[in-house]
């Protein structure tokens, strides 16, 4: 429908002279030296084209900063958010797992054992269900541009590094302050562990995002999924509760790394996790890997299917 | 010229039927699937799939064509004839089933304005935002953000969340950021249904200004006179193949004469697809003879009715249904409004209305008439709504007397052809004086 008005409509060009007639030699010199880019119909295994992903970087910082300028809107107690939830879960496990079951914590204070694991684990959990629905959300968008597909569960995954950073501010606060806990030299890890954190929750991200654009069932899916994950990581109770080697075999889960790993690094637990981030490590890049070949393989069809 | 913008080559599309009526698959359909084929590989048998489930259907097929850098084509069909389809492929959004398509520069699509516009975010930050979905550098969108917001006239609300727009200026906004994108090739959807119509004729400056920078350009559009006005060439799709492929009159010519293009009478059934507002809203446009007849074809000496069946939804107002002719070059030939003592400055209750403006015959030229059905209200004199190509009929030539056409044989230009009175004063003798015209023409 249109809501036009045809006495204020325009003068018409009938005179021929509107038209748009190519121009001589339009583009003969300038377009020889454009690339030609030639679409196919897509084969099995496709490249990730990490390079074009690359040359959309800007897309990919607009994206991340349009999810965090848009995350809490609306909501009464904004970004206070992000430190609520691993706060809320800290003080249910202290009473529960730490008080009542007197499940034992490495010697540390059982608050900060817990909430040294809950902050990486929060951002983990938000950046999986941010990405797992980052498709479907971005549905119009991806129905009505073209752009690196990528993008979208990177920049979902990215934008939650925020809450992370919230989140973390605390946990120092309550290290330095309430605790006088200080944190080792081993403290320089750190960025390593949130790096292996962002890798796990994007390589988990764009598998059941690309699921979810075909199985809305992922949906479904994720509480539990979540919900399992955080039990089978010893967030609650502390992974020495098992012997090596089983330790590191434990440690095949990504987030067992990244937690034991925080632990060590902030609060200085004598666990040496070294073989058990390794291992979280290798399981990570292989998800990872495997995650972004599938997502790529799937990507023509999301269009379609979204 | 050897280095072609855009060329295709036996393009295919094919869906699942299954797949257009279930948008997504669950879990379960896929391990349903893969068990019976599992059992089908066991017991050596091929399972066979249930009819329908697996059916498959080309959007496209067999679509081959190229454009030369610079060149503005209009791509015309009817619904469902593949327009839509080839221009996502084009734009990268779907990938194809078949052929290949070769790609020379930047590829800019207005599919559909908007793209990557957040509600929650300012004017600003959208306009940032939609030029990096849109693939702008930031450097780029920075120094035309100005020239972005000014095209767009909405220099004063840029700090103003979107979502308190009102929709004319967030279309006229999510417009001016596409146009402004400067791609070596531009895809356009009828994003000319956008606004009002000065901000579309800017549109239309803006996308003739694109051609003429030597961008290349697709245009679908069910706008006919402005597929003419604007592009040399036309591509017709018609069930996902060419059908025609020339100049632009001539295609569009053809697909007005096929039955393809908008018939002679137009029905909404479904209220909340008719065009309208608040106050009327249009049910139908029709084009009878005077015995009453839907005509696709009218003969050019025979009387038209435009009939326009619409309900008034709120009492109190004075209506002014109108409607306008143009022809297939794109010009517009007349508007014209209802004049009628009985309903002149009368108030029409809610309602069913039917009302017929007649044409008489020997004023059109021949060739195909694209109508549009209009209203206004009276006091205050506002404009309603537009709906453009409601219709359309073709006028057939007479030779012979009765019509303008006379005795003559050759082709006849013009937007009208009105059959005159003519008369002619004869003085006999005298003859010296050749110069002076013997016939003078009242």
């Amino acid at each position: 429908m249109q809501t036009l008005n045809p006495l204020e409509s325009v003068t018409p060009s009938n005179d021929g002279v509107a038209v748009m007639n190519p121009p001589p030699d339009a583009g003969a010199t300038s377009h020889d030296a454009t690339p030609v880019l030639r679409l196919e119909p897509s084969t099995r295994w496709v490249s990730l084209q990490l390079d074009e992903l690359w040359r959309y970087r800007e897309l990919l910082y607009f994206l991340v900063w349009r999810d965090v300028k848009v995350r809490y809107k609306q909501t009464a107690l904004g970004a206070a958010w992000a430190i609520i939830q691993p706060l809320f879960a800290m003080l249910v496990f202290s009473l529960f797992f730490g008080r009542l079951a007197k499940i034992p914590s490495d010697g540390i204070p059982y608050p900060l054992f817990s909430f040294a694991a809950l902050v990486p684990w929060t951002f983990f959990a938000t950046g999986l269900a941010q990405s797992a629905d980052s498709l479907v959300g971005n549905a119009n968008l991806i129905k009505k541009v073209y752009f690196p597909r990528l993008a979208i569960p990177i920049a979902a995954v990215m934008s939650s590094v925020v809450d992370f950073v919230l989140a973390f501010l605390v946990l120092l606060l309550m290290m330095t302050t309430y605790y006088q806990v200080w944190p080792t030299a081993a403290v320089l890890w750190l960025p390593l562990l949130v790096l292996l954190a962002i890798v796990t929750a994007l390589g988990v991200g764009l598998w059941l995002s690309a699921l979810n654009v075909q199985f809305r069932d992922v949906r479904y899916v994720l509480p539990f999924l979540v919900q399992f994950w955080m039990f089978a990581t010893p967030i609650a109770y502390p992974s020495s509760l098992l012997d090596e080697p089983w330790r590191t075999v434990y440690a095949l889960n990504p987030m067992v790394g990244v937690v034991e790993g925080f632990r060590w690094a902030l609060l200085g637990t004598n666990t040496a996790p070294g073989p058990m981030i390794a291992a979280s490590a290798f399981a990570a890049v292989v998800i990872l890997i495997g995650g972004a070949f599938y997502f790529r393989r799937m990507e023509r069809t999301f269009a379609d299917l979204v | 010229m050897s280095a072609l913008a855009l060329q295709l080559h036996d393009v295919g599309k094919q869906y699942r039927l299954g797949g257009v009526r279930t948008p997504y698959r669950t879990l379960r359909d896929t391990i349903a699937d893969s068990a019976s084929r599992l059992k089908g590989r066991l017991t050596g048998r091929v399972p066979r799939r249930a009819a329908g489930d697996d059916a498959q259907m080309w959007a496209l097929r067999h679509v081959s064509f190229s454009l030369e850098p610079g060149e503005v084509i209009g791509l015309i069909g009817r619904n469902g004839a593949g327009k839509s389809t080839l221009l996502k492929i084009l734009s990268r959004i779907t990938g194809l089933s078949e052929g290949w398509v070769d790609v020379r520069g930047r590829v800019g699509s207005l599919l559909e304005v908007g793209a990557g516009f957040h509600p929650e975010l300012t004017g600003r930050e959208n306009v940032f935002l939609s030029s990096a979905v849109l693939g702008m550098r930031r450097q780029e969108a920075l120094r035309k953000f100005d020239e972005i917001v000014a095209f767009a006239s909405v220099e004063r609300f840029v700090d103003t969340p979107v979502k308190h727009y009102s929709s004319g200026m967030f279309l006229r906004l999510a417009f001016a950021v596409a146009a402004h994108l400067e791609p070596e090739i531009l895809l356009v959807d009828e994003v000319l249904a956008v606004g009002d119509a000065r901000f579309q004729r800017k549109c239309l400056d803006k996308m003739q200004d694109v051609g003429q920078r030597g961008s290349t350009v697709i245009f679908v559009s069910h706008n006919m006179p402005a597929i003419t006005r604007l592009c040399a060439r036309a591509v017709l799709l018609d069930e996902g193949t060419v059908a025609r492929d020339g100049p632009a009159h001539e295609v569009v010519a053809a697909y007005l004469n096929s039955g393809l293009g908008s018939s002679a009478a137009r029905e909404w059934p479904e209220p909340a697809k008719a065009p309208g507002t608040a106050e009327v809203r249009l049910r139908a446009v029709r084009v009878r003879t005077a015995d009453g007849r839907v005509a696709e074809a009218v003969d050019i000496r025979e009387t038209v009715g435009v009939e326009l069946e619409y309900e008034v939804l709120q009492p109190g107002h004075v209506l002014m249904p109108h409607f306008t002719l143009h022809n297939a070059e794109g010009t517009f030939v007349f508007v014209t409004f209802e004049q009628s003592d009985e309903w002149r400055g009368r108030i029409r209750e809610p309602g069913r209305y039917v009302t017929t403006g007649w044409i008489p015959g020997n004023l059109l030229s021949e060739g195909a008439a694209i109508i549009g059905a209009a209203f206004r209200v009276l006091n205050p004199d506002r404009s309603l709504f537009w709906e453009q190509d409601a219709v359309a009929f073709h006028v057939i030539d007479h030779p012979g007397p009765g019509s303008a056409r006379g005795d003559f044989h050759g082709v006849i230009p013009g937007a009208v052809r009105p059959l005159l009175q003519w008369t002619t004063h004869y003085t006999p003798g005298d003859s010296h004086d050749r110069d002076r015209p013997a016939v003078s023409v009242a």
